[in-house]
């Protein structure tokens, strides 16, 4: 069996596009509003929640058969939230730097409903290496969204991008200003709006009949 | 799907938290030691950044060796107290105090120049959590030399400026009295600070809340050490 076959292929590019977590499954929206104001804490949460998605549901549809469909969401729920805390306590021992830029994110990461989301829908009726991969991509689809709101948001909120100034000096003695809406989290929802209008003009078949 | 008798659930459910438990629990305390060590460089670190003086995590432990020189404890009517080293006073526990008990930490660093600046331990409550720093006064116990804060889980871009550079910077150079005995404090004030007010600074936009967290605790702070300045001002 081919690992990289276009069946799994599709797994990883579905995500970006027609089955996009964010702008069409409409999950994840909240940590999308949240940490969108500038662009190096999404690349940050955009990785973290891409690795944890991806090895959680490796775990979860490694043990999918042995878990009881009664109690299956408060295994999810432990796995996802043990692996986040380990990861944490190792980042704080040996990278404390890092684990400063994520402190916020852990609890974040463990609600994210994707995560939830694609262990739910995917991991727990999946072999493990299909799994692996819908967790990646979702994380990248995911990841894709955040990233591109934070750049406009901080571009046009605070004049930079990951933290260096853009807009040249003699724009602001010209008389331009940064927009103080894009800080505000409602300007977040009013650009995913604008993205998810932008994609289903391009992609008819995503726009529901009637 | 597969049918399970709750006696199989009980026990996965068991087995499962015994796992869990003892993975967490076995992670948390081998990794205690280095945790531990991170915190008290960083400690150290945030101590020599009111001091204006940038340190990596590698050689701060040097850096604080050389250039703090001296440490006490102070109660609130400016008295040194005996027998307690500075450096261990957790302020997140001497903040639920009454005033008259607490134990007011004060490290003094010898410059470059040799002046001397005093620095202060400042924590107080954020947004989401607890917010904390430290600021370092010039030997007249009232000019601001540098100022530190910290965080733990305030909203990223927005709260969580007031750990970054351009938020405290302008704390050098603020005064926390007026008129000489006069304690006023620093304002954190919303839509800037005008240019000449010496004893405020910019507010951060859309983290007005934490703003005012971080006013109320320097001045609840930094009240508590009214006394001694004003008796030891140079």
């Amino acid at each position: 069996m081919n690992i990289f076959s276009s069946k799994n292929l599709k797994l990883l590019t579905g995500p970006l596009n027609l089955q996009n977590p964010v702008t069409v499954q409409i999950l994840g929206i909240c940590s999308a509003l949240a940490v969108t104001v500038k662009l190096k804490p999404a690349i940050v949460m955009g990785i973290s929640v891409t690795v944890v998605t991806a090895f959680s549901n490796l775990l979860i549809s490694l043990i999918r058969n042995y878990i009881p469909p009664r109690i299956r969401i408060i295994v999810q729920l432990v796995v996802v939230a043990t692996m986040v805390i380990l990861v944490d306590q190792v980042l704080r021992a040996f990278v404390y730097d890092v684990s400063k830029q994520l402190s916020v994110y852990v609890g974040l990461i463990i609600t994210n409903c994707i995560i939830m989301g694609r262990l739910e829908a995917y991991a727990m009726g999946n072999s493990p290496w299909p799994s692996f991969l819908d967790g990646l991509g979702n994380g990248a689809g995911y990841s894709m969204i955040l990233i591109f709101v934070a750049t406009i948001r901080e571009l046009l909120g605070s004049g930079s991008i990951l933290g260096y100034h853009i807009i040249p000096q003699s724009f602001y003695a010209a008389g331009y200003a940064n927009n103080g809406m894009m800080i505000m989290p409602a300007m977040a929802l009013v650009l995913v709006g604008v993205i998810i209008w932008v994609q289903r003009s391009f992609n008819k078949e995503l726009i529901e009949k009637d | 799907m597969k049918n399970f008798s709750n006696t199989y659930i009980f026990t996965f459910s068991f087995v499962m938290v015994v796992v869990v438990a003892l993975l967490l629990s076995t992670a948390a305390m081998k990794l205690k030691p280095f945790q531990d060590k991170n915190i008290e460089v960083e400690k150290k670190q945030n101590i020599l950044a009111s001091l204006r003086i940038k340190s990596t995590p590698e050689n701060a432990v040097d850096l604080y060796a050389r250039y703090i020189t001296e440490s006490y404890v102070l109660n609130n009517k400016g008295e040194k107290k005996e027998g307690i080293d500075a450096f261990t006073v957790e302020m997140k526990n001497e903040v639920g105090k009454p005033a008259d008990e607490r134990s007011l930490p004060v490290f003094v660093g010898t410059l470059d120049d040799s002046a001397h600046a005093y620095v202060v331990p400042l924590r107080g409550k954020g947004l989401w959590g607890p917010i904390w720093g430290y600021m370092s006064f010039q030997s007249d116990m009232n000019t601001v030399y540098g100022a530190v804060f910290d965080h733990q889980g305030e909203t990223p871009g927005l709260g969580a400026e007031i750990s970054t550079e351009w938020f405290q910077k302008p704390f050098s150079g603020k005064q926390i009295f007026e008129d000489s005995t006069r304690f006023v404090s620093i304002k954190v004030l919303k839509g800037g600070a005008p240019k000449d007010n010496i004893h405020a600074v910019d507010a951060i936009s859309g983290g007005t809340i934490t703003s005012k967290a971080l006013e109320a605790m320097l001045d609840s702070c930094l009240v508590q050490y009214r006394a001694y300045f004003i008796l030891n001002r140079h």
